[in-house]
């Protein structure tokens, strides 16, 4: 008889497998997505020139064609445009998981304060959320990065300072809803501080949404990341990233164009894979938003 | 109405002064001295300081904010620390020429988005449907980059069917500088074969940057229309035996087509301050290209210029939309 009270639960978890299983697009995203961390485990450490990962040159074999030996062709010097593909999806996934982890750590933050606080505190904090959303995220991030210089960490940060206003927004109308819930008047009751209400009561029932948008966020700031790299503000090679590669890639087509299709569609197939697992994981997760 | 549009008129003043106030906290938050940057790596300090003084970086950061907010009004933006020409001047010549990508993107955007969503909301879970689906999932995911290069190669390139990059050739002379827009330039000058060049040069970098707000439109549009359907005026009409096509234009594609309105809206905005990719592959002469030259140079004034506008007319065109609603649904000007 102990086990009733988790019934439910399961079966709600069971049902969302089972929807989740029965989306092919869903399936397909897992796959690629699942894909795509595998590489970037693994990847830097089976490439077959790792040294071409690490700067390394040979201009005699520049601009070779897709063959058996470099199966993406070598780039204008003679770098394996294959080797380079696959490293750069661990700096992709790295970035990416950094600017949405920061973005929902800020906006949790802001958000949480806000909904919780309420009065002027919220005004304040809603009015400058609202305000950094009309602001122009890119140029945002592009000044910001190129202001702290080159590197990844600077990058990261950079985005996830236009990134946090969407997580504010949702974490605010999340708290508001539960704060006047039975269970948080009981805590308060009993004598809890709002810290402490908000992280151990609070905030453990509002996640399933902020997980959400960060899965359905992940696909975006990849973008994102290999956006900066294209326009050349970010990280400086060699360290393979895929928009500066592509960046690099964009003088020597159509005639290498081998340089510049694989890591674009490098960039298309990971975005692509987290916003197929995204939309699936919200229709799962979400039902507010199934339609 | 009148009441309507004058009431949000008045709101936009809190929130211009916020923004500008923002734009300066942030540029001045941010390290770097630009002033030093521009004087070059052999300047002396009194030379360092002579150049403060002249673009007033000197002075204290509340009499540094009144005197550029006030400037603002006078149309003054600044001067950019590296050519020295005012940012108000730049920006009359190239935010015309993202406006006019911009809203190109979008008519190509509604144009295809609302008939594609249209459709697949009739052959909901058939196969028009999933095909549109697919491709809209798809075509969010794709970097406009990557896209415009893609089409770079096949049309301009390999089939040499559309121009390759720019606004218009080079050894041409454009129509006079009126509104800065080429298109609208062209038309006033009555000039048919410098209108069709300023299209021509505007399809591939237009088509490439509407490929994201289409594919959220025609996901919206699929989303409401399959709500209007449900509703039961439209089983009443059904009932009543009007035409399958009346319903659907009629009744069912206008109400379905508000929630499409917020997403222009966004996608403004959005489509603004994220130029700078398609115009670097397209070397578009807009404020994209002209806020990214700034940036590498740490040039403020001109950034700060470009966020500014972007912000500006973000909201205008917000506030538009909000006027359009309250045209296209009567409940919303009553609120």
């Amino acid at each position: 008889m102990s086990g009733t009270g988790h019934q439910p639960q399961a079966q709600a978890f069971r049902r969302a497998m089972y929807r989740f299983g029965h989306s092919w697009l869903s399936i397909a995203g897992l796959v690629i997505v699942v894909a795509l961390i595998l590489t970037a485990v693994l990847g830097p450490a089976l490439v077959p020139y790792p040294e071409h990962v690490a700067g390394a040159i040979r201009t005699a074999a520049r601009f070779q064609p897709p063959s058996s030996r470099a199966w993406f062709g070598t780039n204008e010097v003679g770098q394996d445009v294959f080797s380079l593909t696959v490293a750069g999806s661990r700096v992709s996934l790295l970035a990416g998981l950094g600017v949405v982890l920061l973005g929902a750590a800020i906006g949790t933050l802001v958000g949480a304060v806000a909904g919780y606080a309420g009065g002027w505190v919220d005004e304040a904090l809603m009015r400058l959320t609202d305000l950094m959303l009309t602001l122009p995220s890119l140029i945002l991030a592009m000044a910001i990065a190129a202001a702290l210089g080159p590197g990844l960490g600077n990058m990261v940060f950079a985005i996830a300072m236009s990134w946090w206003p969407g997580f504010a927004r949702l974490v605010r109308g999340e708290v508001l809803a539960k704060r006047e819930e039975a269970f948080v008047l009981a805590v308060r009751a009993l004598g809890a501080g709002p810290a402490r209400i908000l992280g151990r009561h609070i905030l453990p029932n509002i996640i399933s949404p902020i997980i959400v948008k960060m899965s359905l966020d992940m696909g975006f700031a990849i973008l994102t990341v290999a956006s900066l790299g294209f326009v050349g503000i970010g990280v400086k090679p060699p360290t393979p990233e895929w928009g500066s590669l592509l960046s690099l890639a964009r003088g020597y087509v159509p005639d290498y164009w081998w340089t510049a299709i694989f890591p674009g569609c490098a960039i298309f197939l990971a975005v692509f894979g987290f916003n197929l697992l995204g939309d699936g994981l919200r229709d799962v997760l979400d039902p507010k938003t199934r339609r | 109405m009148l009441r309507f549009i004058l009431r949000r008129l008045v709101l936009l003043v809190p929130v211009l002064v916020g923004l500008s106030l923002l734009v300066f906290a942030i540029s001045h938050l941010l390290p770097g001295d630009p002033v030093a940057l521009a004087a070059g790596p052999q300047a002396t300090r009194e030379e360092i300081a002579a150049l403060a003084r002249e673009f007033g970086t000197d002075r204290s950061l509340p009499v540094q904010y009144w005197s550029y907010a006030s400037g603002l009004l006078r149309g003054e933006w600044g001067r950019s620390v590296l050519t020295r020409r005012p940012v108000w001047e730049d920006l009359r010549i190239y935010l015309p020429a993202t406006l006019e990508l911009v809203v190109a993107a979008m008519a190509m955007a509604v144009l295809l988005g609302i008939p594609a969503g249209l459709l697949s909301a009739i052959y909901v879970n058939r196969w028009p449907d999933y095909l549109s689906r697919l491709a809209s999932l798809g075509a969010i995911s794709m970097p406009r980059f990557f896209l415009g290069l893609l089409l770079q190669i096949g049309f301009a390139m390999e089939l040499g069917w559309l121009p390759l990059d720019g606004r218009y050739p080079l050894i041409e002379e454009p129509p006079r500088f009126v509104t800065g827009f080429l298109t609208i330039d062209a038309m006033l000058a009555l000039n048919g074969q410098a209108l069709m060049l300023a299209l021509l040069h505007l399809c591939l970098p237009a088509f490439a940057m509407s490929l994201s707000p289409l594919a959220t439109i025609t996901r919206m549009m699929r989303a409401a229309t399959i709500e209007v359907l449900q509703q039961d005026y439209v089983l009443t009409e059904r009932a009543l035996g009007l035409p399958r096509r009346l319903i659907l234009f009629k009744y069912v594609a206008r109400n379905a087509m508000s929630s499409s309105l917020t997403v222009i809206g966004l996608y403004f905005g959005w489509l603004l301050g994220g130029s700078v990719l398609v115009e670097t592959v397209f070397d578009w002469p807009g404020v994209g290209l002209y806020a990214t030259k700034a940036i590498v140079t740490q040039d403020f004034m001109p950034v700060m210029g470009v966020t500014l506008a972007i912000g500006v007319v973000f909201v205008l065109v917000n506030l538009l939309i909000d006027i359009l609603y309250g045209l296209l649904n009567p409940k919303v000007r009553l609120q």
